[in-house]
């Protein structure tokens, strides 16, 4: 565990010595509170609006922080030749995997914490009270979410040797499963064999990630999700997680490093 | 004596990328031995397979055949790297570090506790003259910096054995000698070093005893002195050893 920890320790230094995170924070500061300013209708009460913009950009730049800078690190080890050093220890190459990702999805976890607590004081400035536990909800299931992707980026990473090849299979896959994977099975029944089976087959193997999106219940103040219903998304997560670094390990073991 | 590194009918085979030309064989059968407390240089031209051979010992390529060992553990297993260093050839790391982070960063990897990184990392950065630039990022060393933290790096653990893929290539004469300090140091100090390297003069000096390889195979293996025979010096033997003669040339 503590080789995994340090791998993980210095992901995160990569992640908080490099400037793309910040840039993207900041742009979506800038953004909201460019929102924010306008007041719609002469209505100040209108928060939706600002509430959706941040959120989308919060899922926006969340989800480019997780796939570039997981898609990168197994690569860049390769091309920068820090891998051979780092191998060259009793590192096991599991060890090293589960490092990257334990440091992807902490940096993605530190990352969201910042958006939300900048989200959350955006909201609350407007509407007056911080709705503190839908927010909680919103962010633990976006950063499971993003838990799922950076394993899938990870493994990626290891097939596709260019970052940029496989950041961009990783954003189409994202937002194919985001935008199309719920509505999956309703094509399936408009295909004809063997195309139906094999729709139905992927609408039940692919990930749902848009199940951790619960940004109306946010954006609408709507109850929160019930803490089952919560804890189940979380092992569903969990479960994608462990299927694709389970991938990522047995393919990286058997891979030449030279 | 006791045998730290050995191969056994070791055979690397890599699929070449070209189209019709099938697999190639970068390492034939070789058959190597390296005692505790020896250095030991390994010697071939270049493409003759000593980095391959390296690349097997540290588990970076599997064997195609045959086996090869460490302390009598398969290098298969990481636990046969706990008690070695290695410096690459070309020494990269990660910039955004410092020199001192770095290398708390390998030991942490190796199990080393706090009490002995606070000890050996202000050491070994005396001892590569990197005491004054430890809290620099590494981005911002010239080439021989970066490679004096390569070999800080690969003392972290105090390794039992030591394996430097051409060490001094690169090094002005203050660094190669810096290197032969350390060689010189490890070996009173009863460490095996093995290393590969063209500097054949250099090899003359510090190694006890050495192997060339060609074209994947194993041509001579023996003290120096033994190697050098009957030629001036070891780069004579040396030409010999690989079939190249003045009067090919000429």
């Amino acid at each position: 565990m503590k080789n995994i920890l340090a791998v993980a320790g210095v992901v995160i230094k990569e992640l908080y010595r490099r400037k793309d995170f910040y840039v993207l924070f900041i742009v979506t500061v800038l953004i909201c509170l460019l929102m924010a300013s306008v007041n719609i209708y002469n209505d100040a009460q209108i928060v939706r609006y600002l509430k959706e913009i941040a959120l989308l950009l919060i899922w926006v730049c969340s989800l480019v922080i997780a796939v570039t800078t997981t898609a990168r690190q197994i690569p860049a080890e390769r091309e920068n030749r820090t891998l051979q050093p780092l191998l060259a220890k009793p590192l096991k190459r599991g060890q090293l995997v589960l490092g990257k990702f334990l440091g992807c999805w902490l940096a993605c976890g530190l990352t969201l914490i910042c958006f939300y607590v900048f989200f959350g004081a955006l909201a609350a400035s407007r509407e007056h009270h911080w709705q503190l536990l839908n927010d909680f909800q919103a962010g633990v299931l976006q950063w499971f979410m993003l838990g799922i992707v950076v394993a899938f980026a990870l493994l990626g990473s290891l097939i596709f040797a260019a970052p940029s090849s496989n950041s961009t299979i990783c954003f189409v896959l994202v937002g194919g499963i985001l935008f199309v994977g719920r509505h999956l099975d309703q094509v399936a029944l408009g295909l004809r064999e063997p195309a139906r089976t094999l729709a139905y087959a992927l609408y039940f193997v692919i990930p749902h990630l848009e199940l951790f999106d619960v940004r109306d219940l946010v954006i609408h103040n709507w109850p929160l999700v019930p803490w089952t219903y919560f804890g189940l998304a979380l092992l569903y997560a969990v479960f994608y997680m462990a299927v694709f670094l389970l991938g990522a390990c047995l393919v990286f073991r058997r891979q030449a490093v030279n | 004596m006791t045998t730290i590194v050995r191969t056994e009918k070791l055979r690397v085979e890599y699929r070449s990328r070209e189209l019709r030309q099938g697999t190639k064989v970068a390492v034939c059968g070789l058959d190597l031995e390296v005692q505790a407390g020896e250095v030991f240089g390994f010697l071939g031209p270049n493409g003759a397979g000593k980095t391959t051979t390296m690349n097997v010992l540290l588990g970076f390529v599997p064997p195609t055949r045959g086996a090869a060992y460490m302390f009598g553990i398969d290098v298969r297993q990481p636990i046969a790297r706990q008690r070695i260093g290695y410096l690459p050839e070309l020494t990269y790391y990660y910039k955004f570090l410092t020199a001192e982070e770095l290398l708390r960063f390998y030991a942490r990897i190796f199990g080393l506790t706090r009490a002995e990184m606070d000890r050996r990392i202000p050491a070994l950065l005396k001892l590569v003259e990197l005491e004054a630039a430890a809290k620099r990022p590494i981005k911002s060393y010239s080439k021989g910096m970066q490679q004096r933290v390569g070999l800080a790096q690969a003392l972290i653990n105090n390794p039992d054995l030591l394996i430097m893929d051409e060490p001094t290539s690169g090094l002005d004469p203050l660094g190669r000698m810096k290197v032969r300090e350390i060689i010189q140091r490890l070996k009173n100090e009863g460490k095996t070093v093995f290393f590969s390297s063209h500097e054949l003069g250099e090899v003359e000096l510090v190694c006890d005893r050495v192997a060339i390889i060609h074209q994947g195979e194993l041509k001579a293996i023996g003290s120096v002195a033994e190697i050098r025979g009957a030629y001036p010096n070891l780069e004579q033997a040396f030409l010999a050893c690989i079939g190249y003669s003045r009067q090919s040339v000429s």
